[in-house]
């Protein structure tokens, strides 16, 4: 299995974390804190004086953990939207499907109001 | 269980409809023992989502003008920036409808702050280390063949760098029973995990739960492995089915996609609870 994320450039990441924030804000994505936040934060890690700065290696982690959590809970909605997301009909839908009307009974049943 | 349990209860009224349109209308009559608040969802009631900063520098959130709660009813407040922006996204991207189950950030900060289980940190310590005895990594399987030999290339090297990293002695078994494990390793791992705080033990027990090793959420939370490759790893044995009878999206992917979702939160709810960082500016020299 391959050593820690040095498989994934910064520059990779953080056009993933921009495209998820994208999809999910639309236009206004500029104006969001998380935008500003992470453009703050990769800006501020981009220079480092040390060959293998731990500091570095520790935020690009948290960043591609954080790409992956976007990315898997838009996956995931987009998911359970398609497969999961229609619930059950009521009793009316089912009834019309088969071709009968709900009986109704005037003055209430017992237990409603 | 919890929607099965709901529709039941929906169905027993005639009146009942799971349309949002009408639930939003039956909403001021329904009493409020109604179980539909039960079921995960909600209308979105804001427009703005926005963070502020308290004098003690804990974080909060703001929906509109209105302060964001626990369930617990006590103040939401984030020891840090960035989980407080990242939280603050969660809420943000909700459209329509708050769906709860894709707000693990705020999950994970909710457990935090009102402890439900009322639990302190050795509990959660004991909690945790007791997965050790059932770790995926560490209980093979006998056979197919194939499989046997995926679980020692890809667990192996994982194994031997916790032992190598940590100094103990874990081994894996193919018997029943699992793994016997030293109490020395457990020592060791008890002190490693009293060393974080009680934010980031819930997050770590969380991903643990989730992963269902102890030894690949630590490969995790040292950053040797990425959520991705934990994931897998984690459901290396289903990934082999996958591979040999087929992929039911509905099923696996959903699966897949859920559990990374849920570690990747559980990843950076540590990382962001026990880092602090500091800018040191170095005077360039020629």
């Amino acid at each position: 299995m391959a050593a820690a994320a040095s498989t994934s450039s910064p520059l990779r990441v953080f056009r993933g974390i921009l495209k998820e924030l994208r999809a999910l804000k639309g236009p206004q994505y500029r104006q969001t804190p998380a935008y500003n936040y992470v453009l703050d934060q990769f800006r501020k890690n981009q220079v480092s004086s040390e060959r293998y700065c731990r500091a570095q290696t520790e935020a690009l982690h948290s960043s591609h953990s954080y790409l992956c959590l976007l990315t898997s809970t838009r996956c995931h909605l987009t998911l359970h939207k398609l497969y999961h997301g229609k619930g059950q009909r009521d009793p009316e839908q089912v009834a019309t499907l088969v071709g009968l009307r709900l009986p109704t009974q005037p003055g209430g049943k017992g237990w409603e109001k | 269980m919890w929607r099965n349990l709901v529709r039941l209860q929906c169905q027993a009224r005639l009146a009942w409809s799971t349309r949002q349109s009408r639930r939003a209308r039956f909403a001021v009559l329904q009493p409020a023992t109604d179980l539909s608040t039960a079921t995960s969802e909600r209308k979105k009631f804001y427009q703005d989502v926005s963070i502020s900063q308290r004098e003690d520098g804990l974080f909060e959130i703001n929906l509109d003008r209105r302060k964001l709660k626990t369930p617990g009813g006590k103040l939401f407040t984030v020891p840090n920036e960035a989980l407080a922006v990242a939280v603050a996204t969660e809420w943000d991207t909700q459209k329509d409808t708050l769906k709860f189950y894709t707000m693990h950030l705020t999950t994970l900060c909710n457990t935090a702050l009102d402890n439900p289980t009322q639990r302190d940190k050795d509990q959660i310590i004991m909690a945790s280390l007791k997965f050790l005895e059932t770790d995926t990594i560490c209980y093979r399987t006998e056979e197919p063949a194939a499989l046997v030999e995926l679980q020692k290339n890809e667990w192996d090297p994982v194994l031997n760098w916790v032992e190598k990293r940590y100094n103990v002695v874990i081994g894996s078994s193919s018997s029943i029973l699992g793994p016997q494990i030293a109490e020395e390793t457990k020592d060791t791992f008890r002190q490693h995990l009293g060393s974080f705080n009680f934010w980031a033990l819930t997050g770590l027990e969380f991903v643990i739960t989730q992963l269902k090793s102890v030894v690949l959420s630590f490969g995790l939370i040292d950053r040797h492995l990425t959520v991705e490759q934990a994931v897998l790893l984690s459901r290396l044995e289903e990934e082999y089915q996958i591979r040999r009878w087929g992929n039911i999206e509905w099923a696996h992917d959903y699966d897949m996609y859920e559990l990374r979702a849920r570690t990747a939160a559980g990843t950076l709810f540590v990382h962001l609870s026990s880092e602090s960082s500091t800018i040191k500016r170095k005077l360039m020299q020629d």
